[in-house]
This record gives structure tokens, C-alpha cells and sequence, in this order.
């Protein structure tokens, strides 16, 4: 279960003193606490509902009108962006969807069967393998894209789908996931009983290991999809030809035209709604199968 | 095939053999270009003559000439100044609000959890390049719906975008994206702490607050100490939340931040090893912060368990 979907049931409640008076302590709600909530809550769904408004105007309301105001220019803001450089902003979600579906799907198989590796078996090497992929998580990106770049460069790969998908299929930190994740859900015996039954050691990973790993790796699926869909510097650096941007870059090369022609600003901000739409959503359906225990989990250990 | 592969490899050879993928793209996408990196550092480019013909352009040995280039580069060093102002802001209120976010979620009888709790973690789901994009229009005095009530109040408008208002507005940005992810987890540790712990001091009379600073927070600072340093990593790595806002604004330079100016080293100006020499240095000096800290967090607590 998922600590996003989880509530704490007080077994103390009516006992604390001062409750004698007013309606029973377990109707009160805790004020300060229940506030200082919303008042996040508040800030931090701010730019999103402003976003769905500022969609909503036309070129011209959106600097005359309050911004709380809603325009009249959804349909038409919708049709420019449709037609700006024949429909170049749905290629963008596509190689979005593509850059984050593929590289997250690539990056969870690694991660399980290197995960799984270490959880499970004992070998010479193996911490000194382990703390040198965790080295990773530490490299600060600059370091790695601009060399990457130059190197992807000599093999004629920089500006292609694979200069942005290649660097992000290893995720230390998807690593790290699964093996916390395998050493706690695969038990040993279980392979030792697949041993006892011939199985080879391939089979007793795909058919044993794997399903029973799952709800850790979608966490790791899930992060890593995060991860390359927002990655901003990664494809900055690798790409020129804009028929490649993800939606990130793209929405950047236009609020930059914007700066010279404020008319694009209306694509910018539609475009901006409609990027993030899919995040949204795909966040509220799985909130529930984000294992958040794994993550600190992993914090704690 | 299992049995053929089974027989190629058995249970001894079995780990290496999974451990194939991760290693090549290690190879390949962590160590190569790191050694590059570093490589590139110490070298630069010789023109012999007027730089014409095959062999005019030569890589030779520089020694820490480009580090040395960097370190006194005045626009680099007011970019790490810069960045570490912001740091400074930027860590402790994301991960202060952080705390207090996630300490409220998790006390007694308070309302509208589930729905606050996905409301604040939601910003985690928004790329950064497109939250510096709404703040940037937010902050726009045209469009900024606090510039039009302060307007109505007759009161001055601050502009967010120039001088020591863009320090709070790019702050602003990385706490309204990070604060969710961070409470989540801290408060995923605060869930983990056995409701037997806070008995006796509820018995003995406690105060929710005393509650929270005296068992809660020291409970979960083994996170708050992991939080702290991951945000480290990637404050002092900022770059894309400046350069989408440079669009809207001229007070931020094509150098504001460290990451920037390499950026233009090696892109702008063509001059890859000076931006090599820069990225190393961005990299060592976050490193020596992070696990700095870590040290420092580490000795303190360790005192504390000695008392």
C-alpha cells in the first residue's frame, strides 16, 4: 500500500483532558496543522490553475484582463498551436512520449536485472560493483552531457533519438531501487527451489523473480519516466534539429521567439497546459501503485 | 537455450552475466566521459600559423592552464557567487517547509490529508523548464496577479526579474518544485516511527510541538540529513530554470549560473576545454559540499549519541 493512500487511525482520541466540553474529540479537526495544508496546497496549485485560465484567453486578453479572469480564446489558442509549423508541437509530445516511454522501459530492465544480481547471488566483486554504479548518482550531469556530446559527436550519433535516449538507460538510483527491492521480495529459498527443479538461472529471473518484483519496478518505471520527460540540459545540449525536441525544449525555443513576437506568448502558455495534462493525469491514476515505503526505504538504509 | 545457457555460465557465472548491461553503459556513459572531461581539461588547442590545413590545429598538454583560466574568469566566479546565494535560500526553505509540511500531515486529527498531501507532491510531476515558464509569466507586472492587487492597493510593485528580486523568484521556483517531493519523504520516514514511541510522552503530558521537536524530528533526521544533500547535488547544478527565464527578462545573463557559462565555453564560444576545465570544477566543488555536509551531519550526530 502506498503511503499516499494512507490515513492514521488514533486509538487515543476523547482521552486527552479538556475534551469534557463541546462536540467529541474525534470530530475536531486540528486547525493549525489542517491550514498550513491548504495554504500549500493552495501555492502549489497556483501557477496550474493560472495555467488553465491563461490557456483560456486571447492574444489580447492576457495582458489587458485579471489574470483570475477566463478568456474567450480556448478554441482558437488551440487551433493556432495545432497549426504552428504544420502540427511540429505534436511531434514534440510524441518524441516526449517516446524519449520518456522507451528510455523509462529500457532503464527498469537494467535496473531489475542488475538489481537482482546484487540482492541475490554472492560473488568476489560484488560491493565494489554496487558502489561504483552508485558513484553515478553522484556525478553531477554537466559532467556527463557536454563530454557525452562530443563523444556521441565522433560516432555521428549527437542529434539523433539515441544521443537522448543511450545516456539515461543507466539510472543508478533505478539500481539501487531494485536491489533493495529484490533482496526484500525474492526470497532465497524460492530460488534455491527453482535450482532444485533445473531451472537454469535465466529462467528462475524471468519467470520466478521478475513477477514478483513488479511493484518495485514500476516505482522505478514511474521515476525514471519523470526523470527523462523533464530533462531539460540532457537534450539542450545533444539536439539541433527541432523535429527531435521533446515538448521541454520545445516550449523553450518558442517562449524565446516570444521574446521577439509576444503573439507566440498565447502558444506558449497553451502549449504549457497541454504538456503538462498528461503528466497530471498519468500522476493521479497511479498515485495509488507509487510504492513511497520502497523510496524511503531506500532513503533509510 | 535456458539449459545451453545454463551450461555457459551456471550459477557462479550467472551475477556477471546479468551485470553485462549496467557495466557497458557505465562504461560508456559514466566513466568515458568523465575521463574525457577531465582529459579535455588539461589540454588545449595549438594554431599553428594562420590556422589553415590538416595538421594547423594541434591538441597539446596545457596542465591546469584552463583551471586556472576559470577560477580567475570574473564572470565565472560572480556565477558561483550567485549560485551559492541562491543555494542558500533555496535549501534550507525548500527543506524547512518540507519538515513542517510533512510533520502537519502527519499529526492528529488534521483535515483534507490525502487531498494537501497530492497537491503539494503534485509540482514534482512538472518539468522544470515549464514551472520556470509559469512563474516567469506570473511574475510578468502585465500579467502577475500580484502586481494587479498591489496596483489596486496603491501600493509599490517589486519586479521579480531584476536585481535581488530574481534571487527570490528563481528560489521560488525550485521550492514550489521541490518542497513535494521532499515532504513526501520525510514524511514517509515520519510514518515508519512505531506509535508506541509517542505513548509514554503523550501520557507524561506532552504538547504535539514538544512531540514533534523532540521525538519526531530527531527520529527522521537520518532523511532530513539525505534530503539535505540531494538538494545540494542539484541546486548548484542550476540551469534550466535561469535560461527559460532569461527569454522574459534581460537581468539574467547567458552566464548567470556556473552550469551556463560552461555552456557557453563550450557551445557559444566553441572553446571545449575551457568548458571542460569549468565542468570539473563544478563537479569537484559540489561534490567536496555535499559530502562536506554529510561529514559535518555525520560527526554532529555522532557527539549527540556520545552525550
Amino acid at each position: 500500500m502506498s503511503s499516499l493512500a494512507v490515513d492514521k487511525v488514533d486509538p487515543a482520541v476523547g482521552a486527552a483532558p479538556g475534551a469534557a466540553q463541546g462536540p467529541p474529540l474525534r470530530r475536531r479537526v486540528a486547525l493549525v496543522p489542517t491550514l498550513t495544508l491548504l495554504l500549500g496546497a493552495v501555492y502549489c496549485l497556483l501557477p496550474v490553475a493560472w495555467v488553465v485560465i491563461a490557456a483560456t484567453k486571447s492574444g489580447s486578453e492576457l495582458f489587458s484582463t485579471f489574470t483570475f479572469l477566463p478568456g474567450t480564446g480556448f478554441t482558437e489558442n488551440l487551433s493556432d498551436l495545432n497549426a504552428y509549423r504544420e502540427g511540429i508541437y505534436w511531434q514534440w509530445m510524441g518524441n516526449s512520449a517516446l524519449y520518456a516511454g522507451l528510455g523509462a522501459l529500457l532503464s527498469t530492465a537494467v535496473s531489475a536485472i542488475s538489481g537482482y544480481a546484487l540482492a541475490i547471488y554472492r560473488f568476489r566483486g560484488r560491493e565494489t560493483v554496487f558502489n561504483v554504479l552508485m558513484a553515478g548518482v553522484l556525478m553531477p550531469p554537466v559532467i556527463l552531457a557536454i563530454p557525452q556530446y562530443l563523444l556521441l559527436a565522433k560516432v555521428d550519433l549527437a542529434d539523433t533519438y539515441w544521443s537522448v535516449l543511450l545516456p539515461l538507460i543507466l539510472s543508478p538510483y533505478g539500481v539501487y531501487l531494485s536491489r533493495i527491492y529484490a533482496a526484500a521480495a525474492v526470497p532465497g529459498d524460492v530460488v534455491e527451489a527453482g535450482r532444485m527443479d533445473g531451472a537454469g538461472e535465466w529462467r528462475i529471473f524471468t519467470r520466478v523473480a521478475l513477477p514478483m518484483m513488479v511493484p518495485g519496478l514500476v516505482t522505478v518505471f514511474l521515476f525514471q519516466f519523470v526523470a527523462v520527460w523533464n530533462n531539460f540540459l540532457l537534450p539542450y545540449i545533444m539536439l539541433s534539429d527541432d523535429e527531435k525536441f521533446p515538448i521541454t525544449l520545445g516550449l523553450f525555443t518558442l517562449l524565446e521567439q516570444g521574446a521577439n513576437t509576444p503573439a507566440l506568448y498565447t502558444l506558449v502558455i497553451t502549449g504549457a497546459l497541454l504538456a503538462v495534462i498528461p503528466l497530471i493525469a498519468l500522476f493521479l491514476v497511479i498515485q495509488r501503485f507509487w510504492s513511497l515505503d520502497l523510496l524511503s526505504g531506500a532513503v533509510k538504509s | 537455450m535456458t539449459s545451453a545457457r545454463r551450461r555457459s555460465y551456471g550459477v557462479k557465472g550467472a551475477p556477471y552475466a546479468f551485470l553485462v548491461p549496467s557495466t557497458i553503459l557505465f562504461a560508456l556513459f559514466f566513466a568515458l566521459p568523465i575521463g574525457y572531461a577531465v582529459w579535455l581539461s588539461l589540454h588545449k588547442v595549438q594554431v599553428k600559423g594562420l590556422g589553415l590545413g590538416a595538421d594547423a590545429r594541434r591538441e597539446v598538454w596545457a596542465g591546469f592552464e584552463n583551471y586556472a583560466g576559470a577560477l580567475t574568469d570574473s564572470e565565472f566566479v560572480a556565477g558561483a557567487l550567485r549560485v551559492l546565494g541562491y543555494g542558500a535560500i533555496v535549501v534550507p526553505v525548500m527543506l524547512g517547509l518540507a519538515l513542517v509540511l510533512a510533520l502537519m500531515l502527519d499529526s492528529e486529527k488534521v483535515r483534507l490529508a490525502p487531498f494537501t498531501r497530492l497537491a503539494i507532491f503534485l509540482p514534482y510531476a512538472i518539468p522544470g523548464v515549464v514551472a520556470a515558464l509559469l512563474w516567469g509569466f506570473l511574475y510578468l507586472p502585465d500579467v502577475s496577479p500580484f502586481s494587479f492587487v498591489l496596483q489596486r492597493l496603491g501600493l509599490p510593485q517589486p519586479d521579480l526579474l531584476d536585481g535581488g528580486g530574481l534571487y527570490a523568484a528563481l528560489s521560488n521556483i525550485a521550492v514550489w518544485g521541490g518542497t513535494g517531493f521532499n515532504m513526501i519523504v520525510i514524511y514517509t520516514s515520519l510514518r515508519a516511527i512505531p506509535a508506541e514511541v509517542y505513548e509514554a510522552a503523550k501520557l507524561d503530558g506532552a504538547t504535539p510541538l514538544q512531540i514533534a521537536l523532540r521525538i519526531k524530528i530527531p527520529m527522521v533526521a537520518p532523511s532530513l540529513v539525505l534530503t539535505f544533500f540531494f538538494s545540494i547535488i542539484a541546486t548548484l547544478q542550476v540551469f534550466s530554470e535561469p535560461t527559460t527565464l532569461k527569454p522574459l527578462t534581460n537581468s539574467v545573463s547567458t552566464t548567470w549560473s556556473p552550469l551556463m557559462k560552461v555552456y557557453q565555453d563550450a557551445f557559444g564560444k566553441g572553446d571545449i576545454h575551457a568548458a571542460a576545465a569549468g565542468a570539473v570544477i563544478i563537479a569537484v566543488a559540489t561534490l567536496v559540499l555535499s559530502f562536506g555536509f554529510l561529514r559535518a551531519a555525520n560527526s554532529r550526530s555522532k557527539q549527540e549519541e556520545a552525550r
